[in-house]
């Protein structure tokens, strides 16, 4: 069963129309295809309305849709079963919340890594709701490092709504293995490329989110802190998640607008929770365009690029 | 706080016109109570003496305990913060920054500075956590940025004195990227083989930690500070029960094995110059 937002509702109630209208069709055999083709064109102008009138707290919404695909779900249809999932941090354990493995991506080797959510309440649990511990960053920069000695360009996934700030996180060092990560991850020989497939919060996300291409898809956020803490922050109430989504600039229109991010992929008109097929292969698209584009470069060019490119955030007077 | 203004005369820095001894001010030790002179207590490196306790002390202070003879050079010391996102929560940031270099005279939350150590080079950057919290923000990420050049161009070792809750949140996207945009510039600075020491305060916490704060060639610490990622309350908040003692302190931190020493305060400078003679020699 599909989810629908609150303002996705409208959507729901014209596809239950023209389902009904096509069930009593099919019941009384009258041709309703006229009745069928004319709420079709509703639902089509209905929805793009909805969608290109989004409020940043709706993208934000969006980006934690129930029914979006996860990172092992972009894997699995870019590799077409060709990925060999790679555990362990080699230290501790292995962390659930984070993946990755190498995967064929049409004939090209590459090394796949993202933070994982859980399908249903079980799974949730079990990923630690996309939450990567200490040993999950430390994990990803093993796997990065393993890519990097075989030549073979990286892809990172991103979707989590932050690091586990739990105790032994922190008795681990939460701190240290992002920082690590950030750190190497700027000077890896491979192309890196980072796309943001949900929601991309804070160090957590940065912490696998150091490349030559940083990406967005349309319907996700990415920021210093999630709307919710930043209210209760800053307006000292978790009331004001809506305003404090816009204040934060946090949807890939604006983040590409302060060239923060790179580049932003579109998604189905409806989202990408509506057409998994759509968004699997328009991220492949544009995964096989990055690497052949950022193969051209040399290494240490592309290294002292994306050095540069992080140089120049920032705005001061 | 006005007890911090420095006592010593006869420093030429910038900001000598600032420089007097508060006379008969009396200061209280924030732990155990005790009163000393203002005197006294910067005499101690603003550490108690009756039960050592590190007062939070500000850039210019360690710059004096830190620099032979509290002489320095200030880096790009206007530099100031713009509003690249016209960020408004219960106020304006520009009204807040405005308001809070009023009230701090300062620019932002950090200060760096070049000078010599028991006669070596070393650049320097210290925050100030009466700024908005030591929050990194651009100006934060690009005066450190700068003073890395500036220490690569000297061939000196680096130093960051963090003391900050995190990421300035006013800044959003382009304060989350100072981390990456640091950790690339450390990567300059170690590939010119000059050292770099990570000097954590009270208190590191949030994205500081999570970048520039645990990359040091040595990380050291003051005794008993808060150094954290996510900070203790977030962290109860998670486990749902009380945090054990000492949890998150410098002793315990370096106990997991993320810090190479921890240093009083008033051992700082030697201490330190003891470091860059090793590295140096
Ligand atoms: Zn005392």
């Amino acid at each position: 069963m599909s989810t629908y937002l609150d303002f996705e509702e409208p959507i729901k109630e014209l596809e239950e129309q023209i389902e009904n209208t096509k069930e009593i069709g099919a019941s009384t055999e009258i041709d309703m295809s006229d009745k069928i083709n004319e709420l079709q064109d509703v639902l089509s102008k209905k929805t793009k309305e909805i969608f290109s009138n989004l409020t940043p707290w709706q993208r934000v919404q969006l980006s934690r849709h129930p029914d979006r695909p996860y990172t092992l779900a972009y894997i699995d249809a870019i590799t077409e079963g060709t990925f060999q999932e790679l555990h362990g941090d080699r230290s501790v354990k292995d962390d659930k919340a984070m993946v990755g493995g190498f995967g064929l991506l049409d004939g090209q080797t590459v090394m796949f890594i993202g933070q994982q959510k859980g399908i249903n309440t079980k799974m949730r649990q079990y990923r630690n709701f996309g939450m990567p511990n200490p040993e999950g960053y430390r994990k990803a920069l093993r796997l990065m490092k393993l890519a990097e000695k075989f030549n073979k360009p990286i892809v990172t996934f991103i979707d989590t709504p932050g690091a586990f700030p739990g105790l032994e996180a922190e008795e681990r060092g939460q701190g240290e293995a992002i920082a690590r990560n950030i750190y190497e991850m700027m000077r890896l020989k491979v192309p890196v490329i980072c796309i943001i497939i949900g929601e991309g919060a804070s160090g957590g996300a940065l912490g696998i989110g150091v490349g030559d291409k940083v990406v967005m898809l349309e319907n996700t956020w990415y920021s210093v802190i999630s709307p919710e803490s930043c209210s209760s922050i800053l307006w000292r109430s978790w009331e004001h998640k809506e305003k404090a989504a816009a204040a934060l600039k946090l949807t890939s229109e604006d983040m590409y607008k302060n060239k923060l991010v790179d580049d932003v992929i579109k998604e189905p008109v409806n989202g990408a929770h509506r057409d998994h097929e759509l968004i699997f292969s328009t991220v492949k698209k544009h995964i096989k365009k990055y690497i052949k584009e950022l193969e051209k470069e040399d290494p240490n060019k592309r290294i002292d690029q994306r050095i540069e490119k992080f140089n120049k955030m920032g705005v001061w007077k | 706080m006005s007890w911090f203004k420095r006592v010593k005369e006869g420093i030429t820095t910038s900001t000598q016109d600032k420089k007097e001894t508060p006379e008969g001010l009396w200061v209280k030790c924030n732990n155990c109570k005790t009163v000393f002179t203002a005197e006294e207590m910067a005499s101690n490196a603003h550490v108690c003496n009756r039960c050592s306790y590190h007062e939070r002390i500000g850039s210019e202070e360690y710059f004096q305990i830190i620099f032979d003879d509290a002489k320095y050079t200030e880096l790009n010391k206007d530099l100031e913060a713009g509003d690249p996102l016209k960020f408004e929560d219960t106020k304006k940031y520009t009204d807040r920054l405005k308001s809070t270099q009023k009230a701090t005279q300062l620019k932002d939350a950090i200060r760096t500075a070049k000078g010599k150590i028991d006669g070596m080079d070393l650049v320097v950057a210290a925050m100030d956590f009466s700024f908005i919290g030591g929050s990194m923000g651009s100006v934060m990420g690009e005066k450190i940025a700068r003073a890395i050049d500036e220490a690569i161009k000297m061939k000196a070792p680096f130093m960051i004195i963090s003391k900050s809750g995190g990421a300035r949140m006013m800044e959003a996207g382009f304060s989350l990227m100072q981390m990456a945009k640091v950790s690339g510039k450390l990567g300059q600075l170690a590939e010119a083989k000059l050292p770099y020491i990570s000097f954590l305060t009270d208190p590191t916490t949030g994205g500081v930690t999570a970048s520039f704060a645990m990359l040091g060639d040595i990380n050291i610490a003051e005794p008993n500070a808060l150094i954290a990622f996510a900070g203790p309350r977030v962290v109860k908040e998670t486990i749902g029960r009380d945090l054990p003692e000492g949890f998150q302190t410098s002793e315990f931190v370096l106990e997991h094995g993320f810090l190479d020493y921890i240093v009083d305060r008033t051992q700082l400078k030697e201490t330190l110059a003891l470091s860059l003679k090793l590295f140096n020699n």
